[in-house]
């Protein structure tokens, strides 16, 4: 622990046993071989992302504590989220700059546990009193950071769900997430459907999937415009799959209930209005879609 | 239906009278959310106060509850207290707090834990929130907490995830309009030991929550929608104008509008808060249409009656602007509705006889069919 003149952190480390730094030129490390030797069952370290001066065994203070865990040692440590190296774009983009000093995403997915420290900007920056004010700028370059933060600790802790609901063998999913199939045909407005599909599921960190079901005897453009579309879904990261089936609705619908899809986004119909006998598709899908949502989109 | 036009006639929230009408600044709110009882959001509150109180700010406890819980009533220490009211009904004793008193006292801050509490029976407002919204109207900062579980917009999502029908829900525009939301983080496993060490509940109540609620995998899921809204909220409220990153995720469907059916089928309370929840996310306008074949709504039992009108009420707690609509031809006068408003996505329940017939009249609309989800475990 490195502390610059904190009182109240003064206080809280009164009653802790430190393990002293050691001095390697003109700056400070973590003594590895100490801490090793004490063998503690938990140790704190401060700051993870912290490049250690030459001649240290690990040139990362993230190694260290690689290294702390593998001797069967507990790390309580606490980051900062533009340390991550992943996030560098990202925070440049807010911040408009990038740190010196990083450790790897991984390395804090991997973690047991992860506690976010939330604070609002406001308090951070200083009471803002309006527009113009460099306060209020740097309180929203705070906020975003603040959100970025915890979209990232969602992440991890959905990591843990997963994690937990295999270890007890729960297959459902957990009603958090939205399992979207988008029905792509080559008149589908499939940019409209597949964008709003994808922007559903990430909400709610689900899953999206694009469905052709074959149809005989396509017309050569027709086939071009459906292979356009298959690849627009592939490219926003749906799952794309082509089945056959003599009955579209029934074809989807099995999909979907193998699939435990929560909302079928599919394009309006446009038979009937020439076959006013045969009874509309979408209508069937709807009545049949029991327990999920069907959204219908305007066609081209 | 008189008293239904009435209230709708009435602002859904009055508080411009309270207080003594002098116009002033409208208090500040800031709101500590925890995933389940027993994450450190009162303690937190308390430990803001403290620190308010230290620099000099005029700080009151307007309302607090204790749980019995040794180190968060340590944090009062020092703290003014308002006290509480009695209140007599039918026969029994009741506390709640005193609006009134703090009102005369007429501190800088007031401390008022648990938003979401219903108030006793016989108090002057039904909810906490309401008490809240009275105080901040005469100018008066609050700080609160509450769980995640009693967002409305949240309620079946948390049904699903944890098999339990919160009762005590809180409007989702009052926590928007919180200026400053706060996460107060633990991990489930750290919070489940707490709770088997008796710091959260006593034996009795924390062996039941251990076994029904407070399972690792609840609280999991809830830590991560708590995260989540909480990460939503502050995306929500940075000015999109000066944020290019924002700003391209949430133009693509800002310009729809959206529309709500409402009718007398049990499952219309589901399908307000997907169809606000949508809108809300895209930071679009939403409203509710009722389409009656009369105006004396001669077509509905006595309890059809009654369902609408609850559920026109809750739409209008949600801030949805809702219309009732006179027309024989459900579909059609929905329709019609929707061109006259230039609303472009339609929310209708899967139980509405007039469902597939709208889908196939509005050809160029986006028409949702949402269905109940059975809650699969």
């Amino acid at each position: 622990v490195q502390i610059t003149q904190r009182d109240e952190l003064q206080e809280k480390l009164r009653l802790l046993e430190i393990v002293p730094l050691i001095q390697r030129g003109d700056q400070w490390a973590m003594d590895l071989d100490a801490i090793v030797r004490r063998h503690p069952a938990v140790c704190l370290v401060d700051e993870l992302a912290y490049s250690n001066p030459p001649g240290s065994l690990f040139g990362q203070r993230w190694q260290e504590v690689a290294y702390l865990l593998d001797q069967g040692i507990n790390v309580v440590t606490a980051v900062n989220l533009q340390h991550i190296s992943e996030q560098q774009d990202r925070i440049e983009e807010i911040t408009g700059k990038r740190s010196s000093v990083s450790f790897p995403e991984a390395f804090l997915r991997a973690a047991d546990e992860i506690v976010v420290v939330d604070v609002c900007a406001d308090d951070l920056a200083g009471v803002a009193d309006g527009a113009g004010d460099p306060r209020q700028e740097r309180a929203r370059k705070l906020s975003e950071l603040r959100e970025l933060a915890l979209i990232l600790a969602a992440d991890v802790v959905e990591n843990q769900l997963q994690t937990y609901m295999e270890r007890h063998g729960i297959h459902q999913t957990w009603g958090t997430q939205e399992r979207i199939l988008v029905c792509i045909t080559p008149r589908s407005n499939a940019r409209e459907m597949i964008e709003s599909g994808r922007r559903n599921a990430e909400r709610s960190h689900g899953q999206l999937f694009a469905l052709y079901v074959e149809q005989q005897n396509l017309s050569r453009e027709a086939e071009e415009v459906l292979e356009a579309n298959m690849d627009l879904a592939r490219r926003l990261g749906a799952e794309a799959h082509t089945v056959a089936g003599q009955d579209p609705v029934t074809a989807i619908l099995d999909f979907a209930r193998a699939q435990r899809v929560t909302q079928i986004f599919i394009g309006h119909s446009q038979r009937s209005r020439f076959l006013p006998w045969v009874r509309n598709p979408v209508d069937r899908l709807i009545e049949a879609a029991e327990g999920m949502d069907v959204r219908v989109f305007p066609q081209h | 239906l008189k008293r239904l036009k009435e209230w709708m006639s009435a602002s859904s929230l009055n508080t411009e009278g309270a207080g003594s009408g002098a116009p002033r600044r409208r208090g500040k709110l800031k709101i500590f959310l925890g995933y389940a009882a027993g994450t450190g959001k009162t303690y937190r509150m308390l430990e803001e106060a403290q620190r308010l109180k230290a620099s000099g700010v005029d700080v009151v406890v307007g309302y607090f509850e204790p749980h019995g819980r040794k180190e968060t009533i340590a944090k009062t220490e020092g703290l003014e207290f308002v006290p509480r009211q009695r209140i007599y009904y039918r026969g029994s004793e009741f506390e709640d707090m005193d609006t009134a008193a703090i009102l005369r006292r007429r501190p800088a801050v007031c401390v008022v834990d648990e938003l979401a509490h219903t108030n006793v029976p016989g108090s002057e407002r039904k909810k906490r929130w309401e008490d809240v919204a009275i105080l901040r109207a005469t100018g008066i900062d609050v700080l609160t907490s509450l769980n995640i579980q009693h967002l409305e917009s949240l309620n079946d999502q948390v049904w699903h995830v944890t098999g339990i029908r919160v009762r005590e829900t809180i409007p989702d525009w009052v926590v928007q309009e919180a200026d400053e939301l706060e996460m107060v983080d633990l991990t489930p496993r750290a919070l489940i030991h707490r709770l088997e060490r008796g710091v959260v509940y006593g034996p009795e109540k924390a062996q039941q929550a251990l076994e029904n609620f407070f399972t690792e995998g609840n609280l999991t899921a809830l830590r991560e929608i708590a995260l989540r809204q909480t990460a939503q909220q502050i995306e929500d409220q940075i000015d999109d104008a000066v944020s290019p990153r924002i700003q391209t995720t949430r133009r693509a469907e800002k310009s729809d509008r959206f529309l709500v059916v409402i009718s007398p089928e049990p499952h219309t309370a589901m399908l307000i808060r997907r169809g606000k929840r949508v809108a809300d996310y895209l930071h679009s306008e939403c409203f509710g249409i009722f389409v009656a074949n009369d105006p004396r709504w001669s077509s509905l039992s006595p309890e059809e009656r009654e369902a609408v009108e609850r559920h026109l009420n809750f739409s209008k707690l949600l801030r949805i602007e809702v219309q009732v609509v006179i027309g024989t031809d459900l579909a059609q006068t929905v329709l019609d509705f929707a061109r006259e408003h230039q609303i472009r996505q339609i929310f209708i329940s899967r139980g509405n006889p007039a469902a597939t017939r709208l889908v196939r009249l509005a050809k160029d609309m986006v028409i949702t069919v949402v269905s109940e989800r059975t809650r699969q475990r």
